[in-house]
C-alpha cells in the first residue's frame, strides 16, 4: 500500500541525502520526494511517498524518526488531508489534432504553457491518479516529455470543535 | 577571549572530561595536534592505522563506559576509519570521531586529500556533521558527545575544514544544548510494564533473553537482582555475555548458531521469551519461522526500530533497560516453575560444552578454559571466527563490559586494537585478545602502539593455520573445498588439498620472530602441559605486550552449530551429527 509521509526536518545541508540514503541503504521503496522550506527558515517540509507492507512501513517510520534531523513525522495516509501533484507534459500535436487535444486538456483543467510548431506544453495539477489518467490519454497523441513534481500534501484542519 | 577553532575543539574535549584520545595526524589536522602538544591533561595514543585508532577508542568505550575519542586527518585518514565506525555503530558504542577536512573554499574541487567524509560515513554513524561556521564548533562538539552517549549510543563524526580550525573568535563552550529532533526515551510505559508483569506471572516456561543493551545501560546489577528474586532461567546473545556470571546456576549460555544446547533447547521450548536489550539478530534466531514458536515475546529496548523488526512482539516496551528493570523489580514475583527449571538444568547436564576437539594438537576450547582459570578477572577481546565463538563459550565471564567483540559487523582485526584501548583505560586489569591467526594479521601493526604505550596486552593466538570459521563451513557444507582458507598454502601444494598435516609448508609469519621485531614478548605453545605455565609467565609482563602462539588442531570445529535454515533446536553436536 502507498503511504504519504510528511516530515518536518532541520533545514541543514545534507538532510535530503540522509533521508534518501536511508531508503536506498535499507532497500525501502521511495516513489517520490519533494522538499521546500516552511515559514520557519530553519525547517524544511519533506513530503515522500513510499510503498510496502505494514511491517516495512512501520520500520520506515521508525527509522526516519531515528534521524536526528527529523523533527516531526506524520503519516498522512491515515489522516484527512489534501494531496497535490503538478506535471508539465509536452504532447505531440499536429495542427489538425490540436483542437481535440485542447478539448481533453480543458476537461482536465490543464493550462497551456507553450505552443510550438508541432507540440504543446500543458501544465496539470491534481491528484496523482488524475495526472496518471491524463498522461494515459495523451499517450494516444504521443508524449515527448514529462516532468512531474512529486506529491505535496497537507493535513486538513478540524471543521467542528472537538471533531475533525 | 579570542581562541582558534583548534583550541575550541581541545577545550571542548577537556570540558567533556576526555583524558585520552586515539589518533593519527596529517595535513588537515596539524592545528589540532598542535594544541594537543601543549595540553598535559589529554594523552594522545598514536596508533599505526586509523582503523586501529577507532577500534581502540571502541575498546576503551566498551570497557570503561566512557565515550572513545578519535582524531584523524582528511581523505585517507577519514576513509580508513569507516570499518571502525561501522563496527561501533552496529554494536552501539559511543565514539566521537574528529576528522580534518580541506579548507571550506576548496571543498568540492577534488583538492589534495579531499573526501566526502560526511557522505561516506553517514550510513555507519549515529549522526555526523560538517562544520561550516567557526562559531558552531562548541555547540556541535557538545551535541556530538550528547548524541554519542545517550539513547542507543553510537559513533558521531565531526568533519572540520582546516580554515575553521585556524580561525579565531571570542568563544566559550556552551552549557546547554537542545536538539529538537532527538528525544530518547528512558522510562518505559507503565501500562506496558504492568502487562509484562502479568504475562510473566502466567507463564509456565518463562525465559529471560538478554542482549548487549543490558551491558550498555549498566543494568546488569538490577537484572541479577531480578534473577535472584525470580529464579527464571536466562539465555544471552553474544553481546549480552558478562551481564550474568557464566557459572550462574540459572544461566544456560549463549543462544544461536553456536549457542549452547541448553540455551537453544530452552528458547525453542519456552512459552515466554522475556527479552531485554537484544535485537533478534539472525545469528541468534536461526531460521525465523522456526524461532521460539511456542513463546509470547516481551521486548524491552531503547530503540523503537529494533522492536518487532524480525519477530512479532506481544508486549513491546521502549525504554532504557536499567530504568525499566528498576520499575519491574518490585512488581514481579517468583513464579512456580520447578519442572521447567529442572528441565533446563537437565539440558545443561546432559549436553555440557566439551573441550574435546577433532585432531591431536592443542584444543582451542581447552586453552580458553585455562585462560579463564589463570586470569579470572580479565577483559577479553576477541577477533572474529572460531576464536570468537570459543572465547564466548569457554571463558567464564563474571562481569559486564569484560567481553569486547565485534558482534554485529563481525570485524576481523577488531580485537587487538580494542584490547589496546581497553588496556589504556584499565591499567590495573589484565587484557587479553583471544585471536585467530588470520584476524590478528589484519591489525598486527598496532603491536608497535602497544609497545610504545607500554601496554602489557596478551595476544593469545589460536593458530590453526586456517581462516577457520570459513573452513568449517567449507568442511560441512561445501564438500571440504578449502578454497582460499589455508594460510600455509604454497604453489607446490595439491590444488584440492584438504588434508593438513606434517607435510604442510611452514606457517608465515613466525609470530615469535614478529614479536621480537616489535620488541614485544613471544611464546609458542605446542604441548598441553605448557599452556598454564606460559600463561602465568605472560601474566608477569607489566610493560610489554605478549604474543602466545598456540598451535592448535587445524580442523577443530566449533560445536554445537545450527546450520543455515535450521531451527535453534536442530543443532549439529559434533562429528556432523544432526540431533
Ligand atoms: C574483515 C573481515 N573479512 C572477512 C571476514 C569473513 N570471515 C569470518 S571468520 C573468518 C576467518 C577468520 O580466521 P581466523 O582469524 O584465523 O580465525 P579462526 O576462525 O581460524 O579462529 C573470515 C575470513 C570477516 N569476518 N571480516
Ligand atoms: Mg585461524
Amino acid at each position: 500500500m502507498k503511504h504519504v509521509l510528511s516530515l518536518l526536518v532541520e533545514n541543514h545541508q545534507g538532510v535530503l541525502s540522509r533521508i534518501s540514503g536511508l531508503f536506498s541503504g535499507r532497500g525501502y521503496n521511495l516513489e517520490s520526494i519533494t522538499a521546500g522550506v516552511t515559514t520557519d527558515p530553519g525547517i524544511t517540509r519533506i513530503t515522500l511517498v513510499s510503498s510496502g507492507n505494514e511491517n516495512v512501513l512501520e520500520q520506515i517510520k521508525k527509522q526516519l524518526n531515528k534521524l536526528i534531523d527529523v523533527i516531526k513525522l506524520i503519516d498522512l495516509t491515515e489522516k484527512p488531508s489534501v494531496h497535490r501533484e503538478m506535471a508539465l507534459i509536452k504532447v505531440h500535436a499536429a495542427p489538425k489534432q490540436r483542437g481535440e487535444i485542447f478539448q481533453v486538456a480543458d476537461v482536465f483543467r490543464t493550462r497551456v504553457m507553450d505552443v510550438g510548431m508541432d507540440s504543446i506544453m500543458l501544465e496539470i495539477t491534481g491528484s496523482c491518479e488524475k495526472i496518471d489518467d491524463f498522461i494515459t490519454i495523451m499517450q494516444n497523441y504521443g508524449i515527448t516529455e514529462i516532468a512531474r513534481s512529486g506529491l505535496i500534501s497537507m493535513e486538513k484542519t478540524k471543521k467542528i470543535k472537538g471533531g475533525r | 577571549m579570542n581562541i582558534s577553532g583548534a583550541e575550541m575543539i581541545v577545550e571542548s574535549l577537556k570540558k567533556e572530561g576526555v583524558n585520552i584520545i586515539f589518533g593519527y595526524p596529517g595535513g588537515a589536522v596539524i592545528p589540532i595536534f598542535d594544541v594537543l602538544f601543549a595540553e598535559p591533561s589529554i594523552h594522545v595514543v598514536l596508533t599505526r592505522h586509523e582503523q586501529g585508532a577507532v577500534h581502540a577508542a571502541d575498546g576503551y568505550a566498551r570497557s570503561t563506559g566512557r565515550p572513545g575519542v578519535v582524531l584523524v586527518t582528511s581523505g585517507p585518514g577519514a576513509t580508513n576509519t569507516i570499518t571502525g565506525l561501522a563496527t561501533a555503530n552496529f554494536d552501539s558504542v559511543p565514539i566521537v570521531c574528529l576528522t580534518g577536512q580541506v579548507p571550506k573554499g576548496m571543498i568540492g574541487n577534488d583538492a589534495f586529500q579531499e573526501a566526502d567524509t560526511v557522505g561516506i560515513s553517514r550510513p555507519v554513524t549515529k549522526h555526523n556533521y560538517l562544520v561550516t561556521e567557526r562559531k558552531d564548533i562548541g555547540r556541535i562538539m557538545k551535541e556530538a558527545f550528547y548524541l554519542a552517549t545517550t539513547g542507543r549510543p553510537g559513533p558521531v563524526l565531526i568533519d572540520f575544514p582546516k580554515d575553521i580550525q585556524i580561525k579565531k573568535i571570542d568563544d566559550k563552550y556552551p552549557e546547554k544544548i537542545q536538539i529538537r529532533g532527538y528525544k530518547p526515551v528512558s522510562k518505559g510505559h507503565s501500562g506496558q510494564i504492568k502487562k509484562a508483569v502479568k504475562i510473566l506471572k502466567e507463564a509456565k516456561r518463562p525465559l529471560f533473553y538478554i542482549g548487549g543493551g543490558i551491558n550498555i545501560a549498566d543494568a546488569a546489577g538490577i537484572f541479577n537482582n531480578i534473577l535472584e528474586k525470580t529464579d527464571i532461567p536466562v539465555i544471552s546473545s553474544l553481546m549480552g555475555i558478562g551481564a550474568v556470571p557464566s557459572d550462574h546456576p540459572r544461566y544456560l549460555g549463549m543462544l544461536g548458531m553456536h549457542g549452547t544446547f541448553a540455551a537453544n533447547m530452552a528458547v525453542s521450548s519456552s512459552d515466554l521469551l522475556f527479552t531485554i536489550g537484544a535485537r533478534f539478530d539472525d545469528r541468534a534466531t536461526g531460521e525465523l519461522k522456526k524461532f521460539a514458536q511456542q513463546a509470547k515475546i516481551v521486548h524491552i529496548d531503547i530503540d523503537p526500530a529494533a522492536i518487532a523488526r524480525n519477530v512479532t512482539v506481544d508486549i513491546p516496551i521502549v525504554g532504557d533497560a536499567k530504568t525499566v528493570l528498576e520499575e519491574l523489580y518490585p512488581l514481579i514475583k517468583k513464579p512456580a516453575i520447578d519442572s521447567w527449571i529442572k528441565q533446563t538444568v537437565q539440558w545443561k547436564n546432559t549436553h555440557p560444552l566439551s573441550t574435546e576437539t577433532e585432531g591431536n594438537l592443542l584444543s582451542p576450547p581447552l586453552i580458553v578454559r585455562k585462560i579463564s582459570e589463570v586470569f579470572p578477572d580479565a577483559i577479553i577481546a576477541t577477533e572474529v571466527g572460531q576464536n570468537q565463538m570459543w572465547a564466548a563459550l569457554f571463558y567464564n565471564f563474571r562481569k559486564p563490559r569484560t567481553l569486547l567483540t565485534s558482534g554485529g559487523l563481525g570485524t576481523m582485526g577488531y580485537g587487538f586494537p580494542a584490547a589496546i584501548g581497553a588496556q589504556a583505560g584499565n591499567r590495573d586489569k589484565k587484557v587479553i585478545d583471544i585471536a585467530g591467526d588470520g584476524s590478528i594479521q589484519m591489525n598486527i601493526q598496532e603491536l608497535a602502539t602497544a609497545v610504545q604505550e607500554e601496554l602489557p596486552v596478551i595476544i593469545a593466538i589460536l593458530n590453526n593455520g586456517y581462516l577457520g570459521m570459513v573452513r568449517q563451513w567449507q568442511e560441512l557444507f561445501f564438500d571440504r573445498h578449502y578454497s582460499s582458507t589455508c594460510l600455509m598454502r604454497r604453489p607446490s601444494c595439491p590444488r584440492d588439498c584438504n588434508s593438513p598435516g606434517d607435510q604442510c609448508p611452514p606457517y608465515v609469519p613466525d609470530f615469535i620472530k614478529l614479536a621480537k621485531a616489535y620488541d614485544a614478548v613471544g611464546y609458542r605453545v605446542t604441548e598441553e602441559k605448557d599452556i598454564e605455565p606460559v600463561l602465568k609467565e605472560a601474566g608477569k609482563s607489566k610493560t610489554r605486550p605478549v604474543i602466545i602462539d598456540f598451535i592448535v588442531s587445524r580442523e577443530a570445529n566449533v560445536w554445537p552449530m545450527v546450520p543455515a535454515g535450521a531451527g535453534n533446536d536442530e543443532m549439529m553436536l559434533g562429528e556432523g551429527s544432526l540431533i
